[in-house]
């Protein structure tokens, strides 16, 4: 596969930023890919618009940051408005829908995933903690970019006292891909 | 090695550089005087003096760690006490000493003496106090009285700022031993500065010292012999007494002793216990 | 430790880089975007040894980081550019005073406060330049997460070697991204260290330089008295306003950094050999760079990139050399040109194009492949 950018946006404390190093994990560490991962620092700790950001590569990355994402994973409406620009024709934009609605023309050919990924942290998983983890799913049965097994490991690897919690949270996101994708 | 006629030797001058004697110091100043309590106690002490280190800053009093015939170092403007840590935190086994002059670590020092004090790593600070900045020709400090003359608060003015009492600065920082005494109480100084090597904690000594040749000459208070004099005159030893009560009037009453001795935490040793506290948690 | 791969950020790497090479002594403040290695070395310190100290201004870390080198203890402390400010009077006096140590700085946009989370290279001369007198400094501009790790090892082997501050200067963003790192067993890493006396203590002089113009260090605490002061001083380490004294020294402390730059400078050549343009860059915009020339190189133009791992001691030499073989040299650098003056007087007369990016994000590809398409139609 060639160079791919993903974007990810939400507000600080969404763990939008850990959701951009497990992927690295796991596809650095884990598949063997080469990656970078960066994101943007406001001032705010909480709150706010923040993105993070992947690319990846099967030779040595050059350039280390997102210029036109493959992917975008909008998980905030302000993140939504503020990152959206940029996205490829053609790409892929995956949207929490109960956070996010699309207000704006999209590039020719992008295709839409809606997927209730908080929802079903909070009311499947048990805590808006993992959602996180089920967008990571959502991920991996949309794009293919990453491997289930891939981020199962790179899981196990990062959290061994909370596998079970995470494991289901990423199963519940691959289902919840399968169906935006086939609906 | 020819013979040579036998000449009276100093019985401090085993600690000090000879080779570097005259001093730069001007006649009548304390500083010489404060060099020998420095040496009389680690003498005293029975220190094995190449575990000894003498820190100082910039101006007449950061000039002595040179004379010290150990590991010396002379840092940059108020930073000898910054040194001085990380002299100590990296080897905890070597006794580290810091003399320095009153503008060096209370005026632009000023902030790494109250965090050194807070941080109660054992380290001890001498502080020589002679009231302004001698090296630059005499100007006011933080130490200089109200309305007392320098080249920069000069006549009919004088300083329009106030002092700092070093004691109470040190006692309220954290400092565990805190002392004043003027260079005429030798042997009392001398003591003082054995406790305070001896003690484990941030200690800081302050000397009354006179600069007859810049403070002395602009606030007429005559030469060295007689600003020493002075200085034995107006002290009096209150040993014990709360340091916040301790003044410090230059024309009648220094109060002098040991204000504070009190036993606190010393951070290289709680360094140690963590680093040993981590080896058996793991 | 045996070897560890990690997927980490370049401000840690540079911490693991810190400690693989003996560093036990971290003296700092914390400061966006360098606060990532202080809080590493405050979770790691413990677990080698050695101390995390956090102190009340940049001035006192890094004057306690010389008082810790001179306990021979490996020392660093790591800032941006406002705390690089605060040091410059201590980065004079370990130059002064021959004090081995290295100062990360984890360049952000400047002046004052600037863009703290954005980065920047516009600390390159004052890497160079910062503290007062004539001195020289070595300063390392990594690109990546691994060569955070490794040039922070090689930062600590020259600043031992050398007996001088070493500067790390890395953009925000190679400090803040994640990349795989591959940390070596230790058994396969070089380590230098300081060359100590051995004759008698009583013949010391701690100021007199072997033939490298470097001289052995004692260490407090040792046999070996000695002054070290930030005063001019002779062999003895004694102060002395005598005008040979100032000249001798002040020649030597430059001299054993300039004499050896052969030793210090560290370059790669990319797609140069043939090159009609070279590109000159450094930290991350040498990424967009190499992206620029492979798109370039596919449009059929010949243009190649010098890199800069080192930027001080400038690799006049090289680039004066390297101007003789190419038409243009374009110097890219996220600033409005610091390095571009150095290559521009080394590089005469052969022209010299500037391509700056004063702001957070380096220059993007495209940007650098324009302005390569721009200076191949000249």
């Amino acid at each position: 596969m060639a160079r791919t950018e993903i974007r990810i946006g939400g507000f600080g404390g969404q763990g939008i930023v850990t959701m951009a190093v497990v992927l690295g994990e796991t596809l650095s560490l884990v598949e063997g890919r080469q990656c970078v991962q960066t994101q943007s620092y406001g001032p705010e700790a909480r709150g706010g618009a923040s993105k993070s950001e992947i690319v990846v590569d099967d030779e040595e990355v050059d350039y280390p940051k997102v210029q036109e994402p493959d992917v975008f994973i909008a998980m905030s409406r302000a993140a939504y408005l503020e990152y959206v620009e940029g996205l490829k024709e053609d790409g892929i934009l995956i949207i929490d829908e109960d956070l996010v609605e699309i207000e704006s023309d999209l590039p020719a050919g992008v295709k839409v995933y809606r997927v209730p990924a908080t929802r079903i942290a909070d009311k499947e998983v048990g805590t808006k903690q993992a959602t996180n983890v089920v967008m990571l799913g959502v991920l991996a049965a949309i794009t293919g970019i990453v491997t289930p097994e891939g981020l199962k490991q790179a899981i196990k690897d990062r959290w061994p006292r909370f596998v079970d919690t995470n494991f289901k949270a990423l199963e519940l996101g691959i289902a919840a891909g399968k169906k935006a994708l086939a609906s | 090695m020819t013979e040579s006629a036998p000449v009276l030797r100093h019985p401090m001058s085993k600690y000090i550089r000879e080779d570097r004697q005259p001093w730069i110091y001007c006649p009548g100043c304390s500083i010489g005087i404060v060099t020998n309590m420095v040496a009389r106690a680690i003498d005293k002490l029975g220190l094995d003096f190449n575990k000894v280190v003498v820190v100082s800053g910039i101006g007449c009093s950061g000039r002595s760690s040179g004379y010290f015939k150990t590991g010396t170092y002379h840092t940059t403007h108020g930073r000898a006490i910054a040194f001085a840590e990380g002299v100590k935190i990296a080897n905890p086994d070597l006794e580290v000493i810091v003399i320095s002059g009153d503008g060096d670590i209370a005026a632009i020092g000023g902030n790494h003496l109250i965090h050194a004090c807070r941080r109660n790593i054992d380290i001890t600070v001498i502080c020589i106090n002679n009231f302004n900045y001698g090296m630059t020709g005499g100007q006011f400090g933080p130490t200089t009285e109200h309305e007392r003359y320098s080249q920069t608060s000069p006549r009919p003015i004088g300083n329009i700022e106030h002092p700092f009492n070093l004691v109470k600065l040190a006692a309220s920082s954290g400092s565990t031993f805190v002392a004043r005494w003027t260079a005429v109480q030798a042997r009392r100084a001398t003591r003082s500065i054995e406790r305070a090597i001896k003690k484990k904690g941030f200690s800081f000594v302050e000397i009354i010292g006179a600069c007859p040749t810049a403070y002395g000459r602009m606030n007429r208070l005559g030469d060295g012999l007689k600003m020493h004099e002075h200085l034995l005159e107006v002290a009096e030893i209150k040993n014990g007494l709360p340091p916040h009560e301790a003044e410090l009037e230059y024309e009648s009453k220094i109060i002098c002793g040991e204000f504070v001795d009190i036993e606190k935490p010393e951070y290289t040793a709680v360094l140690r216990a963590a680093h040993t506290k981590f080896k058996e948690s793991i | 430790m045996p070897e560890r791969i990690m997927f980490t950020m370049g401000d840690i790497a540079c911490a693991e880089g810190a400690l693989s090479a003996g560093c036990r002594y971290f003296g700092g403040y914390p400061i966006t975007p360098a606060t990532e290695i202080a809080e590493w070395m405050s979770l790691r310190m413990p677990e080698v040894g050695g101390a995390y100290v956090q102190y009340e201004d940049e001035i006192a870390s890094i004057t306690s980081v010389i008082g810790a080198s001179w306990t021979g203890t490996k020392a660093m402390t790591a800032t941006s550019g406002p705390g690089v400010s605060l040091m410059l009077e201590a980065i004079g006096l370990a130059v002064m005073t021959e004090t081995p140590l290295v100062l990360v700085n984890i360049m952000r946009g400047g002046p004052s406060t600037g863009q703290p989370t954005k980065g920047q290279q516009g600390d390159i001369m004052q890497a160079k330049w910062g503290s007062h007198g004539d001195y020289q400094i070595i300063a390392l501009t990594p690109a990546s997460v691994q060569e955070m790790f490794d040039q922070t090892v090689q930062a600590f082997n020259l600043a031992e070697k050398y007996r001088t501050p070493v500067f790390v200067l890395a953009d925000e963003t190679v400090g803040h991204m994640r990349e795989r790192l591959v940390i070596p067993d230790e058994k396969d890493l070089e380590l230098t260290y300081r060359k100590l006396p051995s004759g008698p203590p009583e013949e010391y002089l701690p100021f007199k330089p072997d033939d490298d113009l470097v001289p052995p260090m004692a260490l407090l605490g040792s046999e070996y008295q000695f002054y070290a002061t930030g005063l001019t001083h002779d062999e003895r380490g004694y102060p002395s306003d005598k005008e040979h004294v100032q000249i001798e020294l002040i020649t030597r402390l430059n001299d054993k950094i300039l004499k050896n730059a052969d030793d210090i400078i560290d370059l790669e050549r990319f797609m140069l050999d043939d090159a009609d343009i070279a590109v000159i860059a450094y930290g991350t915009p040498s990424r967009s760079a190499r992206r620029a020339i492979k798109d370039a190189r596919a449009e059929g133009i010949k243009v190649g990139m010098l890199r800069l791992k080192t930027i001080w001691p400038f690799p006049d030499d090289t680039i004066a050399s390297l101007a003789t073989e190419v038409k243009h040299l374009i110097v890219a650098e996220q600033n409005l040109g610091q390095a571009y003056y150095m290559v521009k007087a080394s590089a005469a007369p052969t022209p010299v194009h500037l391509m700056t990016k004063p702001a957070g994000m380096p220059q993007l590809p495209h940007e650098i492949l324009d302005k390569i398409r721009k200076v191949d139609s000249i």
